[in-house]
């Protein structure tokens, strides 16, 4: 084909009677001219409605997929809706591009599944369904934990002993270094901060009080629950998506296994055992953090602080902050794993299953602080 | 008529949203043969086979393994219909935190009551029969895709399967790895007369040896071909079918002039 003559294409429009007009092209029809041409003759088209056109290619000396693509678009814009469409004179080359391309080629739109346009009404219809069946996938994953959680109470041997172990040390002990960091810290802030207040009062010896009380049975669990759902939450759910997208949850199933005792309940056991431990380090740290803080700025004496720790905490604290992490455990794993599971196509995938169960398990882990503050109050 | 026919496929629809997929298989596969289902990619093979599976239940139909729909049965008879099944899946599906010798181990030791010294001995049985022999402390990340397609099949024939069914064991792998791999599934079946159901869109050196080919086409959904390798390649009355044997016999001369 002659790609070398660079004449740059022109157009025509020559308006007839009755609103018959014709289209005449000279030139190139390719990537440069195309979306100019296009631009102007629709805008053209548009102001006068002709009743039918004619395209005259008589002129042209070049057209490729791009000069087809510009009298498909003619052919099907809606200023012609009703109109009649003709070519006329289409070179030899140009004649077998276009039965090549189009025209049936291109009226057909573009299949784009999930991406058709659509009213609000259907949208809400079709969101309502995706919510539906989402909720059903929930249910059924409950259903299917709470059975093999039965089934492993019945027959203990069932459970993967090995994988529990691996995932209590992954969970916990590995955890142990940034848990007990991030609280000592938090445990000096909050000493530090109501110091502030305390001193003048002359009462600084409540700062071991406040740090007890506020760590033990509220920031504790919380605290570790958030480190642990950052850490362990997105790896089981990116663990397991990574298992479903390469087809082993599929090869586990056909080899009969059943993929929840097999990858769920170890992660469920071991976050439950770990994570209410990993809480007691936390308020553990925590108070040191305190302590380091009372001891240097306060002029408290270690024994002192320690003894005001004791007396202030009942043994109710310390049970309620442990039965609330153990449900933030409970929340942390089966989220983590639920959004594994949930995971579909290519490796993606992946990355949106760890991102939404951290997302998810923050959120029901607030929540559930909060169910439990007020659970309290009315206690 | 259930011994000779391990699987038989009726009136198969699979509908994902509203879009169909599979239109209305029929066939069944005698036992014994090597079975090959060919098309194109996103013509439904995959999912034809993970519903053969019970992986995923199918719109309607009937998909009787041995002698259990498992289109419809309960969870029981589908664990029974299961035993006779071993599967190579697409991506091998080894589980990466266990090495080669522990993926193969794990359905040995899980539904068989042999001591552990001698599922060792099994899994270096089933390891030596498909020529990685040196190779059971690896993980499946330390070890090449043909070598992962190996080890795959060495856990699908651990329990000695009646029917094996393979998703494009030789896909992604070069020439000569996907001829050892047919080749190793060729001697397999030839030693132990495993039923094989093998999906594929390429006319490998397996097509040679099968026994009946059904195709299917993206376009239709349906089977647009069935019978033997020659049947379809000489005289199919669909010129779908002859265009993709047609390719295969151009690149089979382009081989055989490149060899002389
Ligand atoms: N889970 C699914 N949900 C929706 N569509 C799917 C799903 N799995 C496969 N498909 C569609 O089904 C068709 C066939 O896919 P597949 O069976 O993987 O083809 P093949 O294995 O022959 O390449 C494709 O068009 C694919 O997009
Ligand atoms: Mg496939």
């Amino acid at each position: 084909m002659r790609r070398k003559d660079s004449s740059p294409c022109t157009y025509q429009l020559y308006p007839g009677m009755d609103g018959r007009w014709t289209l005449r092209l000279f030139g190139r029809l390719d990537i440069d001219t195309t979306p100019e041409t296009l631009h102007s003759v629709t805008a053209d088209i548009l102001k006068s409605k002709p009743v039918s056109l004619q395209v005259d290619l008589s002129g042209v000396t070049y057209m490729d997929d791009y000069g087809t693509l510009l009298i498909n678009e003619l052919r099907h814009s809606p200023a012609l809706r009703d109109a009649r469409f003709e070519i006329e004179n289409a070179s030899a080359d140009a004649a077998e591009t276009l039965k090549r391309l189009g025209p049936e080629h291109a009226t057909r739109p573009l299949p784009a599944p999930g991406r058709k346009s659509m009213n609000i009404v259907a949208e809400l219809g079709d969101a309502t369904i995706g919510a539906m069946i989402g909720l059903k996938f929930f249910v059924a994953f409950i259903g299917s934990v709470f059975l093999s959680t039965l089934s492993v109470i019945k027959k203990p041997n069932t459970l993967r002993f090995d994988d529990t172990i691996g995932h209590m040390k992954t969970t916990g002990v590995d955890a142990v270094p940034v848990v007990a960091l991030i609280s000592f810290l938090l445990g000096m802030i909050m000493a530090f901060m109501s110091s502030l207040q305390l001193t003048q009062f002359g009462a600084n010896i409540y700062v071991a009080s406040l740090v007890a009380v506020a760590m033990v049975s509220e920031l504790g669990p919380i605290m570790t629950a958030i480190v642990v759902a950052g850490r362990s939450g997105s790896a089981y759910a990116a663990e397991i998506s990574t298992m479903k997208i390469s087809e082993e949850i599929d090869a586990l199933s056909v080899m009969r296994f059943d993929p929840v005792l097999f990858l769920v309940i170890p992660r469920i056991i071991a976050a439950m055992v770990v994570i209410p431990l990993l809480t007691i380090f936390s308020s553990f740290f925590a108070i040191a953090g305190g302590m380091f803080i009372g001891v240097t700025m306060l002029d408290l004496t270690t024994s002192s602080y320690f003894q005001q720790t004791i007396n202030t905490l009942k043994l109710f604290e310390v049970f309620w902050g442990l039965s609330k992490s153990l449900v933030f455990a409970v929340i942390i794993a089966s989220v983590g794993c639920l959004r594994g599971v949930q995971a579909k196509g290519g490796p993606a995938a992946v990355g949106n299953a760890a991102t939404s169960a951290v997302v998810t398990c923050i959120f029901l882990i607030i929540l559930f602080d909060s169910l439990f503050a007020v659970m309290r109050s009315y206690w | 008529m259930i011994e000779n026919t391990p699987v038989d496929v009726g009136h198969l629809t699979v509908r994902y949203g509203d879009e169909l997929i599979l239109d209305d298989l029929s066939f069944s596969v005698k036992k014994g043969e090597i079975f090959v289902i060919l098309g194109g990619s996103g013509s439904g093979k995959s999912t034809l086979l993970r519903h053969m599976l019970g992986l995923e239940r199918p719109e309607s139909g009937r998909i009787i393994i041995g002698d259990t729909d498992i289109a419809e049965c309960s969870e029981k008879e589908y664990a029974a219909a299961l035993k006779k099944i071993g599967v190579l899946f697409q991506s091998s599906a080894l589980l990466g935190s266990m090495t080669i010798a522990e993926n193969v181990a794990l359905p040995i030791i899980e539904h068989t009551a042999l001591p552990a010294r001698a599922v060792a001995e099994m899994v270096r049985m089933k390891l030596a029969l498909v020529g990685l022999g040196d190779y059971e402390h690896y993980l499946p990340s330390e070890i090449s895709g043909g070598m992962k397609k190996r080890a795959g099949l060495a856990r699908a024939l651990a329990l000695n399967p009646e029917i094996l069914f393979l998703d494009e064991p030789s896909a992604g792998l070069d020439p000569i790895t996907a001829e050892e791999i047919d080749d190793l599934i060729i001697d397999i079946n030839r030693r132990t007369d495993t039923t094989m159901i093998i999906v594929t869109h390429e006319l490998a050196s397996i097509f040679a040896v099968a026994r009946r080919v059904i195709m299917l086409d993206k376009t239709s959904k349906k089977i647009i071909a069935e019978g033997t390798p020659r049947d379809l390649k000489d005289s199919s009355p669909n010129p779908l079918v002859r265009r993709f044997f047609r390719r295969y016999d151009r690149t089979e001369q382009k081989t055989e002039s490149n060899t002389t």
